[in-house]
């Protein structure tokens, strides 16, 4: 194999490769990324035999054929290379090297048979839609800050994308929780999506997916099986199995009776909650929230480091209520909002609390609230 | 040279009887009045106990242990005379001593007895550091004029106080430092005093295994046999970077107690650091529901013992012994600290789960760890688990049940299995 490839396209290729492979694994080949030219494209494949990336880019292809290199080390060289540069990838398989040539840098890597290298089995998805960038993008980035860590309930491990009904009708829906907060965000329905089988998207697919949803006029192609899932964009695919377990059911943990409505400016929620828990060092502050006529304290006591206090101006208009969350949970979920106020939701002080943007039932947020 | 009479605690010189009350347990040394660190050992704290609590074992050997499984707890004077040592197994030991008296361990007698004793050293000086329930440091710096007698006169006091009013005896070390303190009060045991002088600490060390020094098992001791360390003499002869760069932190450690060195401090307020409870089965097991039952009555046991001292962890960590002896643990931390029986159950029920059938097994536990205050634990509910704040409204009933009525007012079905 030997080929002439542009440095950035190059770089472009080679990174969302090396972002899939494992950095610390015991089986050598999965380190590698398979390279592999004919016609007038190479393309680029990694995995980590949950998740495998393929991605193709124009190159002058001398002669055609195929090997593996470590997907890091081919990374950083390209990455170091003068901008603009023409990179020569010269494999030859006697030696078992690949040289790399720009300029006057020349570089020779070990590499591995091509042989060698899992290729993902191809299956058969039942579903296929398109979707567009920017709405794959906001069902994601406003869940998976719920998501779980937690081994022990790996089925939250990762973004429940499944088809719901929605407000208006059926929609595509987007369900992350750990437990303590939850976010519900609908999109929707694309065209052929209505038949979908629900799917447990895992966390680091749900990152890497995420490097394919920058170009709002984007349009991904999405297919989806019982065990895997498949985004495409003309030059990236991005494959990846989903996890084997069931969602629990969710909609019994949103709270439909939250009579206790509070209208707040997220940002300025946001900042007040911010500076007050600053003075708790403890590893989960709470934040305590008195809440009367149109009128929130926000306070923080932390009896080994400190106390604070910040009031704020809010529409309410209901009894008065002392509820703690952590502060954190509270950042985060004000931290989606970004067009209209953060609306609140709530019931008791030891309820699950409700909130959304205005009165968007698109993205709902439930976070849980702790003892104070 | 400074002398003093360990019944009588007159201040004697150089004789073999006490000239006021005839004792001949006389202990003379240079330093006697000027060491102030101490470290007191009970005699075979467990035996010691039955034999008080029960006079017709008094010439019998006596083995505190559990179960045919077990291994030794504690053996009395008698039976370590036949052989017989902490933490030997029991059939082994039976082989040794096949008439011994064989007592399961009674922990809240031997609680009460210790915290008996912990008051007796408290009135002593404020800075007690207990190790176990039968031992503790001391030290007694500036307290001479408050107790107007120095140091050593107040523990033979302290021991003599033991016996009288608890039937118990204890071993004293008094030297300049913990690490001394603690080797001195293990050589004339039972019933001991002895002094490690500054003056006599090299010649002291210098022909002992490096056993001595507490923390060095036999595979500490191994490695240091194979860098050629028998003696502390051995050990005098490496520099300290080199020692530092074969052992890590411990060779800097060894460095400094090969001169009988030890800067650490008698620290009162120790920390705990975890509660953990685990037990070896009569017989190997793999059955599912057996394992459940004791699973659960280890999680009820570390919470239990967290609520009592106000405490609750964020880390669980399950351990099992398989037939093989094999130790597997697994460990996992909760977003909220909890003192709950339930929940830790539950997270090491998951746990249990995780690691499969790799049974039969022969012991199980569990524990908490990474302990914060219990004004700390359990403050947020679980949404995907709405019945957890009624379980846990039970288990605090429970608590109250059992708090007026007895531990064994109200069980649940599973600690029966």
């Amino acid at each position: 194999m030997k080929i002439s490839i542009e440095r950035g396209a190059l770089l472009k290729a080679v990174s969302q490769a090396q972002s899939v492979v494992e950095r610390r694994n015991t089986i050598p080949i999965l380190a590698n990324v398979l390279i592999e030219a004919e016609g007038d494209q190479v393309q680029f494949r990694a995995t980590d035999l949950d998740i495998e990336v393929l991605d193709k880019a124009p190159a002058q292809v001398e002669r055609a054929g195929s090997t593996t290199v470590a997907a890091t080390t081919l990374h950083e060289i390209v990455r170091k290379l003068p901008d603009g540069a023409l990179v020569t990838l010269n494999a030859d398989s006697a030696a078992g090297r690949l040289t790399v040539e720009a300029g006057r840098s020349n570089f020779s890597l070990a590499t591995l048979p091509k042989e060698d290298f899992p290729v993902m089995a191809s299956s058969e998805y039942e579903t296929n839609f398109t979707a567009n960038a920017a709405v794959l993008r906001r069902l994601f980035d406003k869940s998976k800050f719920a998501i779980s860590t937690e081994e022990t309930r790996y089925y939250l491990n990762g973004v429940y994308m499944h088809v719901a009904d929605g407000e208006n009708g059926k929609a595509l829906r987007c369900v992350a929780t750990d437990g303590h907060r939850l976010a519900r965000i609908d999109a929707e329905l694309p065209e052929g999506a209505a038949d979908m089988a629900g799917v447990i998207v895992p966390r680091k697919t749900v990152g890497e997916l995420r490097k394919l949803l920058d170009d709002d006029e984007m349009d991904i192609a999405v297919s989806v099986s019982e065990t895997k899932v498949r985004f495409a964009t003309p030059d990236i695919t991005l494959t990846s199995k989903v996890i084997d377990g069931t969602f629990p059911d969710y909609t019994r943990v949103i709270p439909q009776a939250n009579t206790r409505r509070m209208e707040v400016d997220a940002s300025e929620f946001a900042h007040a909650v911010d500076r007050v828990a600053t003075v708790s060092s403890e590893r989960s502050r709470a934040v305590k929230l008195q809440l009367e006529e149109d009128r929130l304290i926000l306070s923080v006591n932390a009896p080994d480091s400190g106390a604070a206090e910040e009031e704020l101006a809010v529409a309410y208009g209901d009894e008065r209520l002392e509820i703690g969350f952590n502060a954190k949970y509270l950042l985060e979920i004000a931290s989606q909002v970004d067009r209209e106020n953060a609306v609140f939701l709530f019931n008791s002080s030891g309820d699950p609390t409700l909130m959304r943007e205005g009165n968007d039932q698109s993205a709902v947020y439930v976070v849980m609230p702790m003892r104070v | 040279m400074p002398g003093l009479c360990r019944d009588c605690f007159e201040q004697v010189p150089p004789a073999r009887r006490c000239p006021s009350c005839g004792s001949p347990r006389l202990l003379h040394h240079p330093e006697l009045f000027d060491l102030t660190i101490a470290h007191m050992d009970c005699d075979a704290f467990y035996a010691s106990v039955e034999k008080r609590d029960n006079p017709e074992l008094a010439d019998k050997p006596v083995i505190i242990g559990g179960g045919r499984r077990g291994v030794v707890s504690t053996a009395c004077y008698v039976a370590r005379i036949r052989g017989v040592r902490s933490a030997m197994p029991m059939f082994q030991a039976l082989k040794l001593c096949p008439d011994a008296v064989i007592i399961k361990p009674r922990m809240e007698v031997y609680a009460e007895a210790s915290r008996k004793i912990r008051a007796m050293m408290d009135a002593l000086t404020p800075v007690v550091q207990p190790l176990s329930l039968d031992e503790a440091f001391m030290d007694l710096s500036g307290t001479q004029r408050l107790h107007g007698a120095p140091p050593a006169v107040m523990l033979a006091r302290l021991v003599r106080r033991m016996k009288d009013e608890l039937g118990l005896t204890g071993s004293i070390g008094l030297s300049h430092n913990k690490f001394l303190a603690k080797v001195a009060s293990d050589l004339d045991k039972p019933r001991g005093f002895s002094v490690i002088g500054r003056a006599e600490t090299a010649d002291f060390l210098r022909d002992k295994p490096v056993r001595l020094i507490w923390g060095i098992g036999p595979s500490a001791q191994a490695a240091l046999e194979t860098a050629g360390i028998r003696s502390f003499a051995d050990l005098l002869r490496w520099e300290q970077e080199a020692l530092v760069a074969r052992f890590g932190s411990m060779g800097a450690r060894l460095w400094h107690l090969a001169r009988g060195e030890d800067a650490r401090r008698v620290d009162a307020r120790e920390p705990v650091k975890s509660i953990s409870n685990e037990t070896t089965f009569s017989s190997d097991t793999a059955d599912p529901d057996l394992l459940d039952g004791h699973l659960w009555r280890m999680a009820e046991k570390v919470s239990d013992r967290a609520k009592a001292k106000g405490l609750a962890g964020r880390v669980v960590t399950l351990k099992l012994k398989r037939a093989d002896h094999r130790i597997l643990t697994r460990r996992l931390s909760l977003r909220d600290a909890t003192q709950m029986a339930d929940t830790v159950y539950r997270t090491a029920r998951a746990l249990f789960d995780q690691v499969g059938a790799q049974g039969p097994y022969r012991l199980l536990g569990c524990g908490l760890s990474d302990l914060v205050p219990a004004a700390q634990a359990d403050i947020s509910g679980d949404l995907l688990d709405p019945g957890a704040i009624r379980r846990a409204g039970a288990e605090r009933a429970t608590d109250e049940i059992r708090r007026r009525f007895g531990s064994d007012a109200i069980l649940k079905g599973r600690a029966l299995r």
